[in-house]
């Protein structure tokens, strides 16, 4: 090959390698045109990777749900719903990329909030989305603190946050023992995954074994999890009257098989939130009968939107699953929930700014004055599977309850009664707390109501 | 040694290099883009995706390169050391807030340098590829550590650390150019103190010691103290890039940000860049840290709507390790020579 053809070959390749990334200009380009009709929701989804299996039954409700809003009732207020998937396999790096991409809209419609999907995707994002006032919308997942929106106003731990799983956990154990003076005595072993996401429980277990008495026992097993015969041979010797299961992957269903092995009452193993899907148990085989597990995200079909669900999307052919088995599951309807919040947030804020595609700063407004009655949950056929929300500045999180399922080898069934309340009150000047020392170390002045208010105006 | 690894630590027949004035003047070329530009033209997008992760890893990849493709000292703890850099930045500007922005992101540097030197002392007894298992050791320990003993956090909930403020002289850094411009600084700044390292005694030491550990030290070359001191400014560059990960790239991360994954990262960048060539961490970084990106965009344009995302994205993985080996078999020498032999084709 000549020098000429080489030089020539190698522009031709430089020049094709850096075209794709101009396309995202040239769409931008557009959006000083006229607004186009369709609200645009970016999801950052994993499809691929490890945790592919949790994550693809969480995007079919999410799609089905936005699928069955466009198609059924002509999108949110007559604005129909875009939306485009950014694979991250819930790492970092890629979800910073994801996030950057799709910050700036599509087709001229502004991103209304982001879902980041994964814990460290979410704390990298936190100050940046605050800077482009785009609202972080965390379910079941996300910086505690942040349930403080003073300090975050972007970021919202919203329905069920790891300090309120771990006291609704213990409240659960105190409805069966008959209750909280009871409690008094106990022995409750955490069994988490040794990460920053199985040690957030470890304040608030704390501080709630000191105000009820029980013995709070901390037992930490190394990721990933795929031998705990140490951590249950100790929980033979101290003998725990209840084991709370704060696991991640793997571990959940290493952890039942143990269990069951070493002769503890599967039936006292209380599973957290991302130890408590059918992704969890199945692998676990037939000792898992019995099993519990306290979530945001209650399985289970029958609920009315899923029903509704079903017959325009579902059995239409048009549902985003591959494996109609998860149809119902608790990550399927974890989709469904995450969504129906997004999409209630986004109405209630259109009520005030008008009908039409919403800046991120718009969807903050409605997102703190979102509203979730049991009534408006009636109407949207979501009673039961979505808790009741009340969201504000000062409350990011509005719910703080969960539903404690059990599996009886084949299914989840609900067996409490009703929403299991998390001691909020004893939390939230913690939280507050914690909320006001991050302000400090990062020289954030906290926004008051009053600010908050006259900023949206 | 193993005869892989043996092959993978040989000296790189570097090509011969052009006249120097030529050379600077495509170096000043170089430094007008990074400098001028880019902060012009950039968007949000290139700042926060592309420019400042790329030029982060570029600088992991040079400090492994530099203990590892200098040196001949294979380490798995280059995820460790950025760790231990980030942290103790973090410390430092917290617990010293009068420190100016640099003094603690060097000071940083040199803490990771320090634990470097403590993971570099069993090369001593240890040579080669059996290097490897007191780095990974290393690796883990101070992972678990960071997760482990709340202080190093602050006690935050989650282990997690969070950049306090970036100002220097006044100037707030924290917005996506003033990042870049953080970024850009260091790597320039590390840069040149590598290259005139690598060029001066102690690098000719270290290449020594790679080439022959018996025969250098017969001709009189501390061999000890050129093993430790690679491990030394290896480790404090790679720390470097750890604090500007933390700080300039992601503002908040716990320690799983710099796990073995991280490593293995650096490790594959000079392996695919170069190994002991200071462009080829850039090179490799570029390819290991923007090939994925560019993938995504080209399979976008071209497969968008037709396929669903997860197909798209498993091709993606296929593609990028089909590249990889591709490229390895066309130079095992890494990307730097195959371009090195791009403009010289004649020699």
């Amino acid at each position: 090959m000549s020098r000429l053809s080489r030089v020539l070959g190698a522009a031709a390749l430089a020049a094709s390698l850096t075209a794709p990334f101009s396309l995202p200009s040239a769409a931008f380009a557009q959006e000083a045109g006229a607004p186009a009709a369709k609200q645009y929701i970016p999801l950052a989804t994993y499809r691929v990777g490890a945790y592919a299996s949790s994550g693809t039954p969480v995007w079919g409700g999410t799609i089905d749900y936005l699928r069955y809003l466009n198609e059924v009732e002509g999108g949110i207020n007559g604005v129909k719903l875009t939306w485009e998937e950014c694979e991250t396999e819930w790492a970092v790096e890629k979800g910073v990329e994801c996030y950057e991409r799709l910050k700036g809209g599509r087709d001229g419609s502004p991103v209304p909030l982001f879902l980041p999907h994964g814990d460290p995707i979410t704390k990298a994002l936190t100050e940046k989305s605050a800077a482009d006032k785009i609202p972080l919308l965390t379910t079941g997942y996300g910086r505690t603190e942040a349930i403080d929106g003073r300090v975050f106003p972007y970021s919202f731990t919203v329905l069920f946050s790891f300090w309120s799983e771990a006291s609704s956990a213990i409240n659960y154990i105190a409805e069966q023992v008959g209750g909280k003076d009871k409690l008094k005595g106990l022995k409750i072993a955490t069994v988490y995954h040794d990460s920053p996401y199985g040690k957030e429980t470890q304040v608030p277990l704390d501080l709630l074994a000191k105000t009820y008495g029980f013995e709070n026992i901390q037992i930490a097993v190394p990721h990933p999890g795929n031998d705990q015969s140490a951590q249950w041979a100790r929980i033979r010797q101290i003998k725990p009257d209840w084991v709370f299961l704060r696991g991640w992957g793997v571990m959940t269903p290493v952890a039942i098989k143990t269990a069951a092995k070493t002769g503890f009452p599967v039936d006292h193993i209380i599973g957290g939130i991302w130890s408590g899907s059918e992704e969890d148990v199945r692998p676990a085989g037939s000792v898992g009968k019995g099993y519990l597990a306290i979530t945001p995200f209650p399985a289970g079909a029958e609920f009315g939107i899923l029903k509704k669900i079903k017959a325009a999307i579902v059995d239409q052919g048009k549902s985003d699953l591959k494996d109609l088995k998860s149809f119902g599951s608790v990550y399927y309807n974890s989709g469904v929930i995450e969504t129906i919040i997004a999409v209630e947030a986004i109405r209630t804020a259109q009520a005030r700014f008008g009908k039409r595609p919403l800046t991120g700063e718009e969807t903050q407004w409605g997102l703190e004055h979102l509203v979730l009655d049991e009534a408006r949950l009636k109407e949207l056929g979501a009673d039961g599977l979505v808790q009741p929300l009340r969201l504000s500045i000062k409350d990011h999180e509005g719910g703080g309850a969960g539903k404690v399922l059990q599996w009886d080898g084949a299914k989840w069934n609900i067996v409490s009664k009703g929403w299991v309340k998390s001691d909020r009150e004893l939390l939230l000047p913690v939280i507050y707390e914690r909320a006001a020392a991050y302000a400090r170390e990062k020289g954030i002045t906290p926004r008051s109501e009053d600010t908050a208010e006259a900023s949206a105006k | 040694m193993p005869p892989a690894l043996a092959a993978a630590l040989a000296p790189v027949r570097r090509p011969v290099l052009p006249a120097l004035p030529v050379r600077a003047a495509g170096l000043a070329l170089l430094l007008a883009v990074a400098f001028v530009a880019i902060p012009l033209t950039a968007t949000d997008y290139w700042y926060n995706a592309i420019l400042i992760p790329f030029l982060i890893m570029a600088l992991a990849g040079l400090g492994l390169n530099l203990t590892m493709g200098y040196a001949g000292q294979a380490s798995l703890g280059t995820g460790a050391f950025m760790a231990v850099g980030a942290y103790a930045t973090y410390n430092l500007l917290l617990r010293l807030p009068e420190l100016p922005l640099p003094v603690s992101l060097a000071g940083g540097g040199l803490i990771a340098g320090a634990v470097g030197l403590v993971v570099g002392l069993p090369s001593l007894r240890i040579k080669g590829f059996y290097l490897i298992a007191p780095t990974l050791a290393a690796q883990f320990l101070i992972e678990w550590v960071f997760n482990q003993v709340g202080w190093f956090s602050n006690y935050a909930s989650s282990s997690a650390i969070s950049a306090p403020r970036l100002v220097f002289l006044g100037y707030d850094l924290s917005s996506p150019a003033g990042r870049y411009a953080l970024t850009l600084t260091s790597v320039s700044v590390v840069m040149v103190l590598a290259w005139r390292l690598v060029g001066s005694q102690t690098g000719r030491n270290w290449r020594a010691v790679r080439d022959g550990e018996t025969a250098a030290a017969v001709i009189g070359v501390p061999v000890a103290r050129a093993k430790l001191s690679a491990f030394f400014v290896g480790a404090a560059v790679s720390g470097v890039a750890g604090a500007l990960w933390a700080f300039a790239y992601l503002g908040t991360v716990d320690a799983r940000s710099f796990d073995l994954d991280r490593s293995f990262q650096a490790m594959f960048i000079i392996i695919i860049g170069g190994l002991s060539s200071l462009s080829g961490s850039f090179i490799g970084a570029a390819f290991i840290v923007l090939t994925p990106i560019l993938l995504t965009h080209l399979s976008n344009a071209l497969l968008g709507g037709s396929l669903d995302g997860g197909q798209i994205s498993n091709l993606q993985r296929i593609l990028f390790g089909a590249l990889i080996i591709g490229f390895l078999i066309k130079e095992p020498n890494g990307l730097a020579a195959l371009l090195g032999r791009l403009r010289h084709p004649a020699r």
